[in-house]
């Protein structure tokens, strides 16, 4: 039954659209303060999840910097950098990327490693997760010197670190990509943290 | 129809998930665990009733031609703005339920609502439909959620204090300590089996009492 003038139609998918964009952008100015909040607690909540705060006095998530799509978080204690967050991304992951945080003293050593995003098999390579296990805090204290011996990898390769049954691919994506962050970190360092040349 | 009607076609007799099959992708998605399956299903629901009295409402100034991209546009527009408002006043939760959100857009149970339902009746019936609805979708996401995860980890309820808050972090039940789980039942497998095996129960239900 097409007896509508096309114009009228028409019009009446504007005014429709009008009020929908009118509703969706109303709600989107109330939320934005409050979204922009929560993304900030969320940041600091993980940036302190690796390093405690008695280990920095600035404001973290004020001082990044990005190189080569790795984010660098500088903490600085009294005016002298003391340590780094660096949050990358490994594509080696068995389904999909995995997002991990990493903060490393100032001489290159593993202070703490969290795991902030992954869709690794549950029940098998989600135990990189802290609350599945413990297996992350075997990479707490690590040095630089760790990173670069050939036993910087899982046991399945003859290295140093557990496998978990039925999931390597994991756990050597992780193995891999602290290695990366602690090196880069180590080259680039005076990119990172310039007073230190 | 009556409103007695209208409330046991949602829950049970045209069940969106067990008897029309709509909504496959979240609910087969999001049911591993039995909060995030309330979670998605209360956003559901909260969808359907406002997608339903709205479409109800403005019913008579819709045309035919362009009934389905304005059904479209009204539903995407609540979904937004239900996004919007998780994002800013249920942050973990909103992290949580990730992409499945937006997604309610394209789950055919709401539009097809509109479609059956809806652009036909007033707006009363039509919210009614669209809680009891969304109400059937959520507990066919509870259940197949509880299933999933009582099987995969022994646990239940775990993370409730996504959705209630701080008082409700002591609400997860271990029921099988030092319990390996069963990998199939937190994969999407397991998800299709699950879903099958629920459907079947609800079947032999109705035979056995028919």
């Amino acid at each position: 039954m097409l007896t509508a003038h096309p114009f009228s139609t028409a019009l009446r998918l504007a005014i429709f659209s009008t009020v929908i964009i009118g509703l969706v952008s109303f709600v989107f100015t109330q939320t934005k303060n409050k979204i922009q909040e929560n993304e900030h607690q969320a940041l600091l909540q993980s940036l302190q999840s690796v390093l405690s705060t008695n280990r920095y006095d600035n404001e973290l998530s004020e001082n990044s910097i990005q190189l080569d799509d790795i984010t660098f978080y500088r903490a600085y204690k009294a005016n002298k950098p003391s340590a780094v967050i660096i949050k990358s991304t490994s594509h080696q992951g068995y389904s999909g990327d995995i997002q991990l945080l990493t903060a490393l003293d100032i001489n290159g050593s593993i202070i703490a490693v969290r795991i902030l995003n992954h869709q690794e098999t549950p029940g098998l390579g989600d135990k990189i997760e802290l609350r599945k296990s413990n297996w992350l805090l075997n990479f707490s204290h690590k040095t630089l010197k760790d990173m670069q011996s050939s036993t910087w990898t899982v046991k399945r390769d003859q290295g140093h670190f557990d496998q978990f049954t039925g999931a390597t691919i994991t756990p050597r994506a992780v193995v891999n990509e602290i290695r990366k962050v602690g090196l880069f970190f180590q080259n680039n360092k005076t990119q990172i943290f310039p007073s230190l040349k | 129809m009556t409103y007695t009607q209208i409330i046991s076609n949602g829950l049970w007799k045209n069940n969106q998930a067990f008897v029309a099959l709509l909504g496959l992708c979240p609910l087969l998605a999001v049911s591993n665990t039995v909060i995030n399956g309330l979670a998605l299903g209360l956003a559901t629901t909260l969808t359907l009733a406002l997608s339903n009295s709205a479409i109800s409402l403005v019913r008579h100034t819709i045309q035919p031609e362009i009934r389905l991209p304005l059904f479209v546009l009204i539903i995407a527009g609540i979904v937004t703005v239900i996004e919007l408002l998780m994002h800013a006043y249920f942050y973990e939760l909103y992290k949580t339920l990730g992409i499945f959100i937006p997604l309610i857009v394209t789950n055919c149970a709401i539009i097809g609502r509109a479609e059956v339902f809806a652009s036909k009746n007033s707006v009363l019936p039509s919210l009614i439909d669209g809680l009891a609805m969304g109400l059937g979708f959520s507990l066919a996401l509870l259940l197949l959620g509880g299933l999933r995860e009582i099987l995969s980890s022994g646990s239940l309820l775990s993370q409730a204090e996504l959705l209630f808050g701080d008082m409700a972090s002591q609400w997860g039940i271990t029921l099988l300590s030092d319990y390996s789980g069963v990998l199939l039942a937190a994969l999407p497998a397991g998800s299709f089996i699950g879903l099958g095996l629920l459907i079947a129960l609800k079947n032999s239900l109705e035979n056995y009492f028919k």
